[in-house]
């Protein structure tokens, strides 16, 4: 059903098609060129993806293709697996019990579901940030340094710069370079969700998985965040659930919006929210339900 | 305003009532309880005065009693009447007096309850001096003269000054002497013991050649004469302090000679002032917690069974919480969470439930007659048939107590464990972090106050326990400390003293109950202070950590 959407004429001129929805998502946009994917290098693509918690199918057969260093919005109301499917791209669901996942999910040549994957390795191609910030409990230089170490680096020199450029890359280096050896709890939430990016960062992932990274923080902590995913966007692909359809709209080049474990409409961004191919994703971005 | 008892329930006054009184309740039994170890433990050291009196008995003189007075109580007439004491028709109750008369050695019995009606006369002199002595108890008396090498000194020369003074002297070359026979005899000793065991496993294992002989022989022949050397000594210092004796008088008029060797301290309770009395009674109770125990363990300290109940806990604490807290991780973490994992918590729970006796029993069946006999089989047949580890000591207590405390630490770990956060462990994971390197660096710093808590309450637990203890490996009297200068230093094999169990024998298998009762409260206090202590500073360490991995707010 995607490729209906990703044939479907790109335009930037969106004030020509009144909609009648509330919210003037097209003046959010920071770029008007047309976006295809079609001309997008795939970093990840899902085949006919199946998943189930025991007997119930939360996942009905996605498919789909994620571009490189692009951001990718997933949008839909609760429940519908988008945080699901985001975990599956870091094999995160084989932490639950009764969890049984069948198709592809193809990334750098290599299906991650294989048996001889080391999941360890994935999850450190492919990072993850939460809903909550979840800092450990140690210092903010430890908290960065954490994926280091756990590769075995221990020199402190590479960790120093390591430290610095990752704390860089995620915004917070000026705030918080004169307290380096201090508590991570003491940040605020907005400051420990960057920590916690720069801590993915650091490891030098591929893909980043942002997990309604925003949802936990006040109005100005978010506009920090968005922010970010706009300059990390450059080096990154990155994969972002939200219920914030703005927020979808501002940060996003492509969204795919999902409804009770399928995938209903992806396309790019401007496309999806001005023009959108099916009713139900027009009822959702009008906030006709969900 | 009146309020229907119907809405005073309703209301949930009641409830807190109920609760604050349950509360205070078990608040004033803790006070209660350490109110009355403490008081009737600690005023035994009090340099208490000395009472002389005379005794009234109907168609005799009178006989003059002197000691001191220790505890006063009522009694029914009636009793006393029976008991064919002269009792007057119109009362009901009499008070006696608990007198501790000392002298043992000259009465034969050192206390004696007196009726307060027929003790006349009382008085306390100025000159009694209370002796303390190594062997039979306390002396009072007044002192009449000194002796030196059998000759009696002039009168000039036998004033309390100078008695002190001897005193002083005998002490600190028994002070020598005890540091001889202890420390130099026992490192010799334990060399000589090494010696023959060299031999005997050469022995065993067919491999005792002529060279390896005389060098045994000349490593002998060098101790012996160290030994030898040490034993002139020892001849010297002990006819240095037998010189001197003391005649001393009782009330009653007879002179005995004592000498002063046999006395560890001598005072006159009479003439010190309260200040005096207090310096004295800092120096009884610092006695008390760093010496060793006398005269069948109702006099002097209990330094050896503070020791043996801090080293065990610490051993046991060393033993059981890895074991605990691998067993809680496995349990928690890596089993798969079905009805057999259910079944196995349900036995540990039931661990704790299992009386602490029964656990001796198995410690001595299986540790000691299985297991270290097996070792000592195994590791010391040259020391054989004496056993090594096949009899009672530190080790196996340790262990048997840390079985004990087992489930304890379990439990507590498996509920700090618990209570991580997903987050945080999903959090490292996505970083690339295994399972194992989650748990490592992560999940079980978080986790380590609930461990703390866990050997927290093990420590209270075993600290307390004395029933298995008796199976395996506490003694009333241990002859050393299981850590000291000999090789290898720590005697994990030896046997031990033990606060709870010193109480058990002082109080109840003593030959001399009243002399041993204070102890007893003395040393049940002493032990909930240890338990306390060892608590404190558990909890202490558990509170720095908790400040350190200061859990996210969830």
């Amino acid at each position: 059903m995607q490729n209906d959407t990703l044939n479907t004429n790109n335009t930037s001129d969106t004030e020509a098609k009144p909609k009648g929805h509330s919210i003037d998502f097209s003046s959010m946009r920071r770029q008007s060129n047309a976006l295809n994917l079609k001309d997008e290098k795939i970093s990840i693509e899902v085949d006919d993806l199946r998943l189930s918690y025991g007997e119930k199918e939360a996942l009905h057969g996605i498919n789909m293709q994620i571009p490189e260093n692009r951001v990718t919005a997933f949008i839909g109301p609760s429940g519908c697996g988008k945080s699901t499917l985001l975990r599956c791209f870091n094999r995160m669901n084989d932490l639950v019990d009764d969890c049984s996942i069948t198709g592809k999910i193809i990334h750098d040549g290599y299906d991650i579901y294989q048996r001889n994957v080391e999941v360890a390795e994935l999850r450190r191609r492919v990072g993850m940030v939460f809903q909550k910030p979840n800092p450990f409990p140690k210092t903010i230089y430890e908290n960065v340094a954490y994926g280091l170490r756990i590769q075995g680096i221990n020199n402190k020199r590479i960790l120093d710069e390591a430290v610095e450029w990752s704390l860089r890359s995620a915004a917070i280096w000026d705030e918080v370079k004169d307290r380096l050896n201090d508590s991570a709890l003491g940040l605020s939430g907005g400051q420990q969700q960057r920590l916690v990016i720069a801590r993915t960062v650091a490891v030098k992932p591929e893909v980043l998985l942002l997990d309604e990274p925003a949802s936990a923080l006040d109005p100005l902590s978010t506009l920090k965040i968005e922010e970010l995913i706009h300059q990390l966007k450059d080096d990154y692909t990155i994969i972002i659930v939200t219920h914030n359809m703005q927020q979808a709209a501002r940060v996003s080049d492509y969204t795919a919006f999902m409804y009770m474990g399928d995938l209903i409409e992806y396309g790019d961004t401007d496309t999806l929210f001005t023009n959108p191919e099916h009713k139900q994703t027009e009822d959702y971005i009008t906030g006709r339900y969900g | 305003m009146r309020v229907p008892i119907k809405k005073w329930f309703k209301g949930g006054d009641a409830w807190v009532w109920l609760n604050a009184g349950a509360v205070a309740i078990s608040l004033l039994m803790v006070f209660s309880l350490l109110l009355l170890i403490a008081s009737r433990g600690l005023v035994h050291f009090w340099a208490h005065d000395v009472l002389e009196a005379e005794l009234e008995v109907a168609g005799s003189p009178n006989k003059i009693v002197m000691g001191e007075m220790v505890d006063t109580e009522s009694v029914p007439a009636i009793q006393l009447k029976e008991a064919g004491y002269p009792v007057p028709d119109d009362v009901e109750f009499m008070d006696r007096h608990l007198l501790k008369m000392g002298n043992r050695d000259v009465h034969g019995s050192d206390f004696r309850w007196v009726l307060d009606s027929i003790l006349v006369n009382r008085h306390y002199p100025e000159n009694v001096i209370t002796l303390e002595r190594r062997e039979w108890g306390n002396f009072y008396g007044y002192l009449v003269s000194l002796k030196e090498n059998g000759q009696l000194l002039d009168s000039n020369n036998s004033s309390w000054e100078v008695f002190s003074q001897r005193i002083d002297r005998a002490l600190s070359i028994h002070e020598s002497i005890h540091e001889i026979e202890k420390s130099e005899i026992g490192h010799i000793n334990s060399q000589m013991e090494r010696l023959r065991l060299n031999q005997r496993s050469y022995e065993l294992n067919d491999e005792l050649t002529d060279s390896r002989l005389a060098d045994l022989s000349s490593k002998r022949a060098l101790l012996d004469t160290d030994y030898a050397g040490l034993q002139q000594q020892l001849i010297d210092l002990y006819s240095e302090i037998n010189r001197d004796s003391v005649i001393m008088r009782t009330a009653d008029n007879t002179e005995v000679e004592i000498k002063i060797a046999q006395i560890v301290r001598a005072f006159q309770p009479n003439k010190m002032r309260i200040i005096e009395k207090l310096g004295f009674y800092v120096e009884k109770i610092v006695e008390f917690v760093t010496e060793d125990p006398r005269e069948a363990n109702t006099e002097g300290g209990i330094f050896p069974a503070i020791f043996g109940t801090v080293l065990m806990v610490i051993v046991m604490s060393i033993m059981v919480t890895p074991l605990g807290v691998i067993a809680a991780i496995y349990l928690r973490e890596y089993a798969h969470q079905g009805a057999f994992t259910r079944i196995l918590r349900i036995a540990v729970n039931n661990l704790a439930g299992v009386p602490s006796i029964v656990y001796g029993v198995f410690g001595l069946g299986f540790f000691i007659y299985f297991v270290g006999g097996g070792i000592d089989q195994a590791f010391f047949p040259e020391a054989l048939p004496a056993p090594t580890f096949g009899t009672g000591g530190m080790l196996w207590a340790s262990i048997t107590l840390a079985m004990l405390t087992l489930p304890v630490v379990i439990v507590a770990t498996e509920e700090g464990l618990s209570r991580i956060p997903r987050s945080i462990r999903e959090g490292s994971l996505a970083l690339g972090a295994t399972k194992a390197e989650t748990l490592w660096r992560v999940v079980l710093p978080m986790a380590s106050p609930a461990m703390m808590t866990g050997v927290i309450l093990a420590i209270a637990r075993a600290a307390g326990e004395v029933a298995p203890l008796m199976l395996v490996g506490v003694v009333k009297l241990a002859p050393s400390l299981p850590l000291d200068g000999n090789y290898p230093y720590l005697h994990l094999d030896q046997k031990f003293m033990h606060l709870g169990f010193h109480i058990y024998d002082v109080g109840f298998q003593s030959p001399n109950v009243e002399a041993a009762r204070p102890l007893v409260y003395a040393t049940s206090f002493l032990l909930v202070v240890v338990i306390a202590l060892l608590n404190l500073s558990a909890v202490a360490i558990r509170n720095r950590l908790r400040e350190k991995y200061k859990a996210l707010e969830v």
